[in-house]
């Protein structure tokens, strides 16, 4: 008996602060400078978590940015990483232009942080910085090679691109449909579906929700989440996947329904998501 | 061939199984069958990470129905929080109110947010037909007890779970708790102003036009095509006047 290759991560742990970890947000934000470097990488973590948008737990995890003093063997920036990561849970613009300056870190994970949280901040003005990124795998508007290309944050960096709706750059998103990194191609599907609103792009996401693996699955069903996709909600609720992904997604077209097409009443397609999530609950 | 010998052979191909596609197709047949001897069998496929086959043993045990009831509550797994979620989506589904318990314990303290959820549907999709009219009281008064609870969650999905589940029970406690109603109906408007989440807040207000349609044709008007309603309207409006 060979139950499963793949292991579900455990989306549904709730966060209990069960070993020390109980903070107050004064702690927190003296943490971020203490001695002791796990009780630093701790406090920024918890400050994104709990969304601590106070100015000065802001402030500090901004400066946690520039952290010299955590580092991995091979160079990474642990605190970097965190602190780039809990500003953009904060929702606080005074983070971008520090986060754009991320996307110059050596360290991959710290660009990346910083390309995902520019996203849920939101601001457009990060558009020609993740550009220049982005041009780095580019020869005008082709890949530069049909070989992975792990340099960059590519699906981060795409992702932002469709959600910033960066319209006159699509060209370039267009070229990382090619990507031999299936994941980075769904990046730049979904972001492609964002700034064109051209149903092929849905389509194709759904056609993928069909894949053999369930790693890539999850992954689309977020990203159709994300775009709000409702022709993929029969595709949703039946894909082999866990239903704690299928919900998520389903209540991003949900949300999107209600948002973009029918703020006051339920649309047929509201109705029928959530006819859809109520059966996978 | 009998019952009992095809049981054993599509018990023995999810034993043998020895890729994720190959479990997927035993256990949707097994599961097919609809044969009590596999139970067991059925419930141990919730327990091996594999999605597409949990959902075919969810279904099987469900079109099984109450003779699975009594495994299913024994061989619940307390270790596995994947295995325990798809065990209680199974009771949910068969709605037995043996399970009343089970439910009411895995709803309010599993640690598990998907034990959590499935266990706040179920309490909403019990058949109170099975119960003996004096003892509904007592067993509602429990269920709306652990639902106001559950419905303060903090994850989204509990928070949506316990919704759908105020819902129905708005429905069934008219008749045995009615002067308890207006504890669903505070609920409700208050998570509708507060609650947080897009998603949740969308579904106390479906929950709300389906519990009480307070004003008909606003409420037809959402679910039908205008055009036709518009027409119906018109006619009636000739017809009366004539």
């Amino acid at each position: 008996m060979n139950p499963s290759l793949e292991n579900i991560k455990d989306l549904s742990v709730t966060v209990d602060n069960a070993d020390g970890g109980s903070l107050t947000v004064e702690q927190a934000i003296a943490n971020l400078e203490s001695a002791d470097l796990g009780l630093r990488f701790y406090a920024a973590w918890w400050l994104g978590r709990f969304r601590i948008n106070e100015p000065a737990a802001v402030t500090a995890v901004i400066k946690a940015l520039e952290d010299e003093a955590d580092r991995t063997p091979e160079g990474g920036y642990p605190l970097r990483r965190n602190a780039a990561r809990a500003l953009g849970k904060l929702g606080d613009r005074q983070a971008v232009s520090p986060l754009i300056g991320c996307l110059d870190c050596s360290d991959f994970y710290v660009r990346e942080a910083a390309a995902q949280s520019l996203e849920m901040l939101g601001d457009p003005v990060c558009i020609p910085a993740l550009i220049k990124l982005l041009a780095v795998g580019l020869q005008g508007e082709q890949l530069i090679s049909k070989q992975p290309d792990l340099s960059q944050p590519y699906d981060a960096i795409l992702e932002a691109l469709g959600t910033l709706r960066a319209t006159e750059f699509s060209p370039l998103v267009k070229a990382f449909l090619e990507h031999p990194i299936e994941l980075v191609q769904y990046s730049a599907t979904r972001a492609m579906y964002q700034l064109t609103q051209e149903p092929v792009y849905g389509e194709r996401l759904v056609q993928a929700l069909a894949g053999e693996k369930l790693q890539l699955r999850r992954a689309v069903l977020a990203d159709l989440g994300a775009i709000g996709y409702l022709p993929a909600a029969d595709a949703i609720a039946q894909t082999l996947a866990e239903n704690s992904l299928k919900l998520i997604s389903l209540k991003g077209l949900l949300e999107h329904q209600v948002n973009h097409i029918t703020p006051n009443t339920f649309s047929e397609g509201a109705i029928k998501v959530m006819n859809l999530m109520d059966s996978l609950l | 061939m009998n019952n009992s010998d095809l049981a054993q052979i599509l018990i023995r191909a999810v034993e043998e199984a020895d890729s994720s596609d190959r479990l997927l197709d035993a256990v949707q047949e097994l599961a097919a069958a609809g044969i009590e001897e596999g139970v067991p069998t059925l419930i141990a496929a919730l327990g091996y990470n594999n999605p597409g086959a949990a959902v075919a043993a969810v279904d099987g045990l469900i079109a099984i129905g109450e003779p699975a009831v009594q495994p299913l509550l024994q061989l619940i797994d307390g270790y596995n929080y994947g295995a325990r979620a798809w065990a209680i989506r199974a009771l949910a589904g068969i709605g037995d109110v043996r399970a009343l318990d089970t439910l009411l314990e895995a709803a309010k303290s599993d640690f598990s947010l998907s034990v959590r959820r499935a266990a706040a549907r179920g309490l909403g999709t019990l058949r109170w037909q099975q119960v003996l009219p004096e003892k509904l009281e007592s067993l509602h008064t429990q269920v709306l007890e652990a639902l106001l609870l559950i419905s303060q969650d903090p994850e989204w999905v509990v928070r949506y779970a316990a919704v759908t589940s105020l819902e129905t029970l708005a429905i069934a406690i008219a008749v045995t708790l009615p002067d308890q109603a207006s504890r669903i109906t505070n609920q409700l408007q208050q998570m509708l102003n507060t609650d947080v989440d897009l998603g949740v807040r969308t579904r106390v207000k479906f929950a709300q036009e389906k519990i009480q349609p307070q004003h008909p044709q606003q409420h037809q008007e959402v679910f039908a095509p205008k055009i036709k309603l518009q027409d119906t309207e018109i006619a009636h409006r000739g017809d009366s006047r004539r």
